[in-house]
């Protein structure tokens, strides 16, 4: 027993201490920002966030509010009440629970504090647009929509000229609401931060791709807090440093995520975060490790279009060309492009209700990887909040069948 | 009417006009999927505008590509374009409107190999310079592209006459709509209906005369009797493919005065100036229009819009037609309702996903808000 609790303790990622003090302190400097004179501005998770640090307004993620929703299993209870103020059941869970968070200071943290503006970019979905209106509404607060055109079969010249132009507007916005110039000297300094975090936590995900895999999605997605809400800051390098440090190391001492690492799995979209455990450890029994996944990878999807030199320059097209606001078939060539990468034998899709640009389309995935690629793929409905839409016995079966199938087939590839 | 027995007979089976339409006509059929497709730009081109709904037929072949939370106007179209219904279609265009629509842009890409695929990414708010600006630069480029794929160079005096013919239409139908919410009597709510969904569908050149004909039949048509005055209602919505909801409503005592409808006035809000530039023109109707929920401008312009056309009308309730799966418009449903309950408008929320709910249900729940109003 000793031996086995040692094995464990020797998988536990000692960072995760560290990065529960930064959010601690990220959450605690937010919610006393009214106390410290600074601007709150709320911001959806493909934002451009680093005009914000550049000027000293602190940023909250109301989807990283989700997602702690979604882990503190408060989601259902809040969902209810969203319903119960009139939103649909087939509205997005993160929305839900956010709106009913507002007017009650409800979930994990009391309500996330009061937003001095809104910072609204489309390029994950046409909902945060209709979430963040309700939000300026009930908060009266200005709101800023970014706007970044749909990249169905690629990038238009007209796109792009509207969405530098935004930019510009953007910082205008800004500027007005704070009442103080903006800092091009210092945006250079947060845009080198920025693309530095970017490049650390790809790093950090590309330790995967040794075997065992030092990490796992599940660990993925909650090491990438920081890259979501923090990005722009030496802190986050920092942190991404001590990480990558740590992941390495246990890539040298062949410390896996899990014991026995068999089967390479990819997860597609969000997690299910009210089950990330229970999962983690169904995997876990199946000896089957998720060593990459399309949603933490989406932090640093800019890389492919950022120039540091010119990181104002290239919002736009960072902004614009991202994971979901691209057509199905170029978010398969992603997915196979990770398959490769990360030498994976299954892919796991989240059908996720909340989440329609993500999921619709999938069924479409799954048929290019199979008949390019063939890997098998096996399809989980659910929701990443709504804990109504999670059926356990039958995403058990669903797993464990496709275990089988994974079996199945390393058994002949061992025959031939 | 002899023109509503025309409207019915293209209704009827859209799919076997447009394809007999087509035979006699020589034009190319465009399906398109949003009331802010620039239709326009289409007919300038020589092609016939058909804006696909679905038939309802019982769905197969769209569940091996989208989820059960989809709507059922996307898996509708869908299934009519894999099971080979919409071959006769040369080309389709795709307005950017919601998720669902983007995502089944690129499935139906990905799937239907017979004629054209054309994204139009609009922007999505409407209420800078910018977006006006890009809204003329992404009209130039499909006009362009457009032409291309038919086969010809779209010129101005093109243009030119396709605004003035869609001028017509958008006169024509806002009258009728006026007539009928000033005097209920002359025109049933499901003739309406059919009238303004015939708008999608018929041949244009053909469509402009016929509407005009109604206005003037409507115009010298007597009122009704006097008799019990039926409660006006506003309708307010998405896509509404059920013509027996007007029924129900005015066999529960009232009648439907007014819309906020896709398929109804938001279709044909607003004229085209004829004398600006055609595409500056074009877009410029886009944007002054009364605007869908995936779209936007201000924060309560919807709202401001329905208590204004609930006043206008002289309406006594709004019956919310949502389409269930539909996020822009579950979204907007609580603040509409509060913004009525504040201007002390009565109203009420019904959801459908492909049909409408059992008949008996429906009529009782149309009775007890008609009854309260």
């Amino acid at each position: 027993m000793a031996e086995k609790d040692e094995a464990k303790e020797k998988r536990k990622i000692k960072a995760v201490g560290r990065m529960k003090e930064i959010m601690t302190a990220y959450y605690i400097d937010a919610k006393t920002a009214e106390q410290t004179g600074k601007k709150v501005a709320w911001i959806t998770s493909g934002g451009p966030v680093e005009p914000l640090i550049a000027m000293d307004i602190i940023p909250v993620y109301p989807e990283n509010h989700g997602a702690m929703i979604g882990a503190s299993k408060m989601g259902i209870d809040l969902c209810e009440k969203a319903e119960a103020m009139g939103y649909s059941s087939d509205l997005c869970s993160y929305a839900r629970a956010d709106i009913a968070c507002a007017p009650i200071n409800g979930g994990p943290i009391g309500g996330l504090p009061r937003p001095d503006m809104l910072i609204c970019c489309n390029n994950i979905c046409g909902t945060v647009l209709k979430w963040y209106e309700v939000q300026a509404r009930f908060f009266k607060v200005p709101l800023f929509i970014l706007d970044t055109p749909f990249c169905h079969t690629g990038f238009s010249s007209e796109a792009r000229r509207y969405v530098k132009s935004q930019i510009n507007e953007y910082i205008a916005f800004l500027e007005n609401v704070c009442k103080k110039k903006f800092d091009y000297d210092r945006i250079k300094e947060v845009g080198r931060l920025s693309v530095e975090g970017q490049r650390l936590w790809q790093a950090v995900l590309d330790t995967t791709m040794n075997r065992p895999a030092p990490l796992s999605a599940f660990d993925a997605f909650f090491h990438l807090a920081l890259i979501v809400t923090l990005r722009g800051t030496q802190q986050a390098v920092d942190y991404y440093r001590i990480l990558l440090a740590e992941m390495q190391e246990r890539v040298a001492q062949g410390i896996g995520a899990i014991p026995n690492e068999k089967y390479r799995l990819l997860w597609d979209n969000l997690p299910v975060w009210y089950r990330t455990k229970w999962l983690s450890d169904k995997f876990a029994s199946h000896d089957a490790c998720l060593v990459a996944d399309t949603y933490t990878s989406a932090w640093c999807g800019a890389l492919r279009y950022v120039d540091e030199d010119d990181f104002i320059g290239t919002m736009a097209e960072c902004h614009t060309r991202i994971y979901l606001n691209i057509g199905v078939d170029e978010m398969a060539g992603q997915v196979m492009e990770m398959a490769d990468k990360y030498a994976v034998d299954g892919i796991v899709m989240h059908s996720n209700r909340s989440c329609k640009p993500y999921s619709l389309g999938q069924y479409d995935i799954q048929r290019i990887v199979q008949e390019k690629k063939g890997i098998p793929t096996v399809m989980i409905e659910a929701d990443m909040v709504d804990a109504r839409s999670f059926s356990e016995s039958q995403i058990e079966t669903r797993i464990d069948a496709f275990i089988e199938v994974l079996k199945e087939k390393t058994k002949k590839g061992v025959n031939l | 009417m002899k023109q509503l027995d025309e409207c019915n007979r293209v209704l009827a089976d859209t799919y076997r006009y447009a394809e007999r339409f087509k035979a006699e006509s020589r034009r190319k059929i465009v399906g398109t999927f949003c009331s802010y497709a620039p239709d326009e730009i289409i007919v300038a081109a020589g092609g016939h505008p058909l804006r696909l709904f679905g038939t309802g037929e019982k769905i197969r072949l769209a569940e091996a590509h989208l989820q059960s939370y989809c709507c059922s106007l996307v898996r509708g179209a869908l299934e009519d374009a894999l099971s080979g219904r919409l071959s006769f279609l040369d080309g389709v265009v795709f307005p950017h409107t919601c998720d669902s629509i983007q995502r089944l842009s690129d499935i139906w890409r990905l799937n239907i190999a017979h004629g054209f695929h054309l994204d139009l990414v609009l922007p999505v708010k409407l209420d800078t310079p910018s977006a006006r600006q890009y809204l003329v630069d992404v009209l130039n480029r499909f006009r362009v592209e457009l032409g291309a794929k038919l086969g010809v160079a779209i010129t101005d005096d093109d243009l030119r006459t396709a605004i003035a013919l869609y001028n017509r239409i958008r006169g024509a139908m806002a009258q009728i709509h006026q007539l009928t919410g000033d005097r209920p009597g002359i025109l049933k709510g499901s003739d309406l209906y059919t009238l303004t969904r015939t708008a999608m569908i018929m041949d244009r050149t053909r469509l402009a005369p016929l509407l005009e004909e109604i206005v003037s039949e409507l115009e010298r048509a007597p009122g009704e009797a006097a008799g019990v005055e039926p409660k006006r209602i506003i309708l307010s919505g998405g896509v509404c493919n059920h013509p027996d909801i007007y029924t129900v409503i005015e066999e529960a005592g009232g009648t439907v005065v007014g819309d906020d409808l896709c398929t109804g006035s938001r279709s044909f809000s607003g004229l085209i100036d004829e004398k600006a530039e055609p595409i500056a023109a074009i877009a410029e109707r886009l944007l002054g229009r009364v605007i869908c929920p995936a779209k936007h401008t201000g924060l309560t312009d919807r709202a401001d819009h329905l208590v204004r056309l609930t006043r206008e009308k002289r309406a006594q309730g709004v019956v919310f037609f949502l389409l269930k799966f539909c996020d822009p418009h579950a979204f907007d449903y609580p603040y509409l309702k509060a913004a009525l309950d504040r201007a002390g408008i009565a109203s009420m929320a019904i959801e459908v996903e492909d049909r409408l709910p059992a008949d008996g249900q429906l009529q009782t729940r149309f009775e007890a808000f008609i009854e309260m109003i």
